[in-house]
Order: C-alpha cells, then sequence, then structure tokens
C-alpha cells in the first residue's frame, strides 16, 4: 500500500511544518541554557584576549 | 564605544565568542550529553584559534566552526562507535510516544524521539531544519552534494515522524490499532 498521492501532499507538508516547528523549539531550547562556568571563562577570555594571539606556534 | 570595523578588516578570533551559544545548542544536538557538547565547544573553539589563518573572511565564520565540530564530534565518534550504539538500543527500548490529540507534540515526547535518530540524521535536521543555515551551506558543512543532503534531510524527518507515529495512516488516529479506531468511531456518531 505505497500511498504517493497527491490528497497525502497536505497532510505530510503538515507532518513537516509541525516537526520543523519542533526543530526549532529543541535547538532554541539548548541556545538559551546557560553557558556552563568553563565556557563562561573561556568566552571572557577571548573577550579579554587572554588567549595568546601570536603564540599558537 | 567605537564603532566596529568592517567584518573583513576585523580579526575573526574577535568574533568566536559570540558563536559560543550557537556552537553549544549544535553540539548538545549531536552529541545528547551536555559534559560532551562543552568538551566540543572548548576544542572547537581552541582548534579555530590556532588555526585561524585557514579560514577565508569572505566565507560565513558560523559554518566554519560548525564544521570543526562536527568533523571533531565525528573523529571521537569513530572511536567509540560501539558504546554510541548500546546506548541508542537502551534508548530505543523505552520508547513509546503517540501525538497529543491535537496533534501537537510535547516537547519532552519530541525530545525522546529525536534522540533515537542517528547522529547524521540529527545533524542534518538541525542544520537545515533549526539553525537556518541553507542546504548549500549544509552541504558544505558535511563535505556531500546537496541533493545528499535533502535525500538525508527528508529521511530524517520521515524516521523522526514514524518515530512520533505520525506517519501512516489516513487520519489523526494513526497509530492506534482498529479496535481503539472502532471505539473512537463509535465515540464520535454517539455525539451526534
Amino acid at each position: 500500500m505505497k500511498k504517493e498521492k497527491d490528497e497525502d501532499a497536505p497532510k505530510r507538508q503538515a507532518i513537516r511544518e509541525q516537526i520543523d516547528e519542533n526543530l526549532k523549539r529543541v535547538y532554541t531550547a539548548a541556545l538559551n541554557e546557560e553557558l556552563p562556568d568553563r565556557l563562561r571563562e573561556l568566552l571572557e577570555q577571548l573577550k579579554s584576549k587572554g588567549l595568546d594571539k601570536g603564540g599558537s606556534a | 564605544m567605537t564603532a566596529a570595523p568592517p567584518a573583513s578588516f576585523a580579526d575573526p578570533r574577535d568574533r568566536l565568542a559570540s558563536a559560543i551559544p550557537k556552537l553549544r545548542a549544535f553540539a548538545i544536538s549531536l552529541a545528547r550529553d551536555s559534559t560532551k557538547a562543552d568538551d566540543l565547544v572548548q576544542d572547537t573553539i581552541l582548534k579555530a584559534w590556532s588555526n585561524i589563518e585557514k579560514f577565508d573572511p569572505r566565507t560565513n565564520l558560523d559554518a566554519w566552526l560548525f564544521t570543526i565540530l562536527r568533523n571533531t564530534f565525528y573523529s571521537s565518534l569513530r572511536k567509540t562507535r560501539r558504546e554510541v550504539q548500546d546506548s541508542d538500543g537502551i534508548h530505543a527500548a523505552s520508547l513509546s510516544v503517540k501525538p497529543a490529540h491535537d496533534g501537537r507534540l510535547a516537547m519532552q515526547e519530541f525530545q525522546r524521539a529525536f534522540d533515537q535518530l542517528s547522529p547524521e540524521h540529527r545533524e542534518v535536521l538541525i542544520l537545515v531544519g533549526a539553525s537556518g543555515f541553507s542546504c548549500e551551506e549544509a552541504a558544505g558543512m558535511m563535505n556531500v552534494a546537496i541533493g545528499t543532503v535533502k535525500s538525508r534531510a527528508s529521511r530524517a524527518r520521515k524516521r523522526l515522524a514514524e518515530l512520533l507515529h505520525l506517519e501512516d495512516g489516513e487520519d489523526m488516529f494513526s497509530g492506534t490499532d482498529g479496535a481503539t479506531q472502532a471505539v473512537v468511531m463509535r465515540t464520535a456518531v454517539a455525539g451526534f
């Protein structure tokens, strides 16, 4: 029972939209999580140029 | 505060800090474990810092950083693949999800189903479905053809729909068995 009929297209589209909406929620939730201390420290180091720009070699 | 110089003249290392939240969100989607995700972000930033001369400033810095992160993730995954598959098996055994009656999914249910996907499927869905990259940009990051990105995204959505019991059947009662459906039908008829 393969169904590739046109009448299924709106349903597939609706499922796709529902999935993408939820994907955005998952991603945004992760994006809004508070950074752990070690990443905040890394971020502060980067902002204050605490990492040595010349000395990577 | 002074005006920022044009991006092409600015040191791209100055823009690494602002990419950290995005990188972490992507890393969590891939690794499903915040400690591993934080390791990935830290490794990515350090690699980017020490290889900054390899970044082409005419291109998208986020895409470059995401590429470093996913390459780091997959190279560590190759070393621990067996372990990861075991944990997937445990996850899969505990999964049973049905859509709510209004068709909207609870966040937690969706998250559980998303976690069942392969890393490759999670990756493509986050890149093209959530983080706003084009298929072309995703193809560059994943080092595959655009057509591969599209077909992989399509398969990943289909798999997710299956896990959520959204895909098969003609109506909103898909995923319920015949007896349940009969009861639902009777109830619906009785309502009139």
